[in-house]
Order: structure tokens, then C-alpha cells, then sequence
């Protein structure tokens, strides 16, 4: 008699058992608080990616699109998934001091960053691969500020003060 | 859902952690950009930015994220556990230094060919795009892992 085992019993005797997934599984507030923490890396890469222009290490507009691409998910995303978590977590309501503040904290943020990105994109349109200077001197001010806003948001989010 | 609010001792080491962790997704993001750019358009300039980005931006985060892992570990009496999503964090981050150093010396291999003026170093650029593509891939996971904390 061989000892060989059919194929289509084998997989059975070697799949997880169910409790690795029920494990491995995300209720809504798994997903909301991935999709929310997902969203907080996609901000800081874009004060990361931004860097990189306002130290001058590259005036390729392509750099400055994946910024603003990551911003905008960032952006959104903490927003979204920000707001429904406070909806959602009993103890957590939207006007807590520590939620209002990251709100505004957020606000600035992104208006510091649409202006930083506006300077940005003025200062590469003399085209010839450069940046003219006065402009790109203007857009790393209002990038350095908003990555200061981004610090003091992560803060808030970490600490909850008044939670 | 009940919120849980940690003890005030373990939020500096989890904010080190954190902003290590995000500086070095940022940093991974901004070479693999780079070097795919450079990829099509063979610009010596963006592979310098690909390989400045792993070398001064993630190589940095890395080590700013493993100490703050190490000392949030530490606080919470987690060092010696057996926690799925411990195991998960360890493992990426550690496979993840062996990775940045790799691709940062492939991308500083394919930068010296590429100032040179010999051989484009589209292969080496080719490696150290999609090992670092990989790698954001599994730190994605590894995200899902630290907020989910499955056991």
C-alpha cells in the first residue's frame, strides 16, 4: 500500500486552521485605525518626498507630482478615517480638545502645503531643469512650517492631551 | 469600541518609534520614485537622489524606528514575547536594514557607472528599485501588524 497522500487531502492537513484567520481578520475598527495610520505615513513621506526640493537635492517636477499625490491620499485619508474613528470609538468625540486641535493642526498643514506646492511649481516654470531661487526659497519656508505643523500633529495624536 | 489610553510613560518611546518608522517609509518612498524615474530616463541626477534617500533618509529612520521599537518593547514587557505582530515588526525590521544597505549599494554601484559614462547600470538600478518596492510592501504589512496586533 503506498503512503503517498492524494493531493486533494494533503492541502487540507497542511491549511491553517481557522482561528489564523479569525486571528489575522479586521473588524471595522482593525481597518479604520490601518487605514487611518496608512494615511499619517502617506503625510510625513510627503514632508519626506518635499524635502528633497526645498534642500535642492532635485528640481525633477515629477518629484514634486508624487508629493502632491501622496498628500492628497494623507491628506484625505487622516481626514476620512480620523473623523470616523471619533464617530466610532466610544470615549473619543469630535470636539475633544485633542481632536479639535488636530483638526486645525491638519488645516494649516494643508495650506501651508498648497502653498508651499504653488511656489514650488512657479519656480520650476523658467523650465531649462532649474528652479528660480526667490521662489524656491519661498516654497522651503512654507514647507519647513508645515513640517513643523505635521510634528506637532503627530504629538497630538500620540499624546491625546485632555483624553 | 472603547478607547484605550496608554500610560503616559510609553508615549515619548512610541512617538520615536512612530516618526522613525514614518521618516524611513517617507525616505523609501522617495527612492523607489527616484530611481524608477531614473529608470526610464537614465538621469544620473535621480539616481543620486534614490541613493542619498536610502543612505541620509532611511538608513537614519531605520535606526530611529529599532531603538524606539526596542525601548517601546521594553516599557510595555514585550521583549521576549511570542506575539504574532511582535515576531512580524521584528522580522521586517530586521530583514528591512539588510535591504536599505543592499539597495543602497546597488543604487551607489549603478550611480558610479552612470557618472562614469560606461555602462548605464540600468540592471543595478532595476535591483534596488524593486527590492526597495518589496520592501514598502512589506512595511505595509508590517503596519497592518502594529495596528491590528493579531496574537
Amino acid at each position: 500500500m503506498s503512503h503517498t497522500e492524494p493531493v486533494h487531502l494533503a492541502w487540507r492537513r497542511h491549511a491553517p486552521p481557522r482561528r489564523f484567520w479569525i486571528a489575522f481578520s479586521l473588524g471595522l475598527y482593525g481597518w479604520l485605525l490601518f487605514l487611518h495610520v496608512l494615511a499619517a505615513f502617506s503625510i510625513v513621506a510627503t514632508v519626506v518626498v518635499f524635502s528633497a526640493l526645498a534642500l535642492g537635492l532635485t528640481t525633477d517636477a515629477r518629484v514634486l507630482t508624487v508629493s502632491s499625490v501622496l498628500w492628497g491620499i494623507g491628506g484625505l485619508g487622516t481626514l476620512v478615517f480620523g473623523v470616523w474613528l471619533a464617530l466610532y470609538v466610544s470615549g473619543y468625540h469630535i470636539y475633544d480638545g485633542w481632536i479639535v486641535a488636530a483638526l486645525v493642526l491638519w488645516a494649516i498643514a494643508t495650506g501651508l502645503g498648497q502653498r508651499a506646492e504653488r511656489e514650488y511649481r512657479e519656480a520650476l516654470s523658467r523650465g531649462e531643469g532649474t528652479a528660480d531661487p526667490r521662489a524656491a526659497r519661498s516654497a522651503a519656508l512654507f514647507h519647513w512650517l508645515r513640517s513643523i505643523v505635521v510634528l506637532a500633529l503627530l504629538v497630538v495624536m500620540i499624546y491625546k492631551p485632555g483624553a | 469600541m472603547v478607547a484605550f489610553v496608554r500610560p503616559d510613560a510609553w508615549n515619548f518611546p512610541l512617538l520615536v518609534h512612530v516618526l522613525g518608522a514614518m521618516v524611513m517609509v517617507g525616505a523609501l518612498l522617495l527612492a523607489v520614485s527616484a530611481l524608477a524615474f531614473a529608470w526610464r530616463a537614465g538621469s544620473p541626477a535621480l539616481v543620486r537622489l534614490g541613493y542619498r534617500a536610502l543612505l541620509f533618509g532611511a538608513l537614519p529612520g531605520w535606526i530611529v524606528m529599532r531603538a524606539g521599537a526596542e525601548w517601546i518593547a521594553s516599557k510595555e514587557s514585550l521583549t521576549n514575547s511570542n506575539f504574532a505582530w511582535i515576531n512580524i515588526g521584528f522580522t521586517t525590521s530586521d530583514a528591512g536594514l539588510v535591504v536599505i544597505v543592499g539597495s543602497a549599494v546597488l543604487a551607489g554601484l549603478a550611480l558610479r557607472r552612470a557618472v562614469r559614462g560606461g555602462a548605464d547600470g540600468g540592471g543595478l538600478r532595476w535591483a534596488a528599485t524593486v527590492l526597495v518596492g518589496l520592501l514598502i510592501v512589506a512595511y505595509v504589512v508590517t503596519i497592518w501588524a502594529m495596528t491590528k496586533k493579531p496574537i
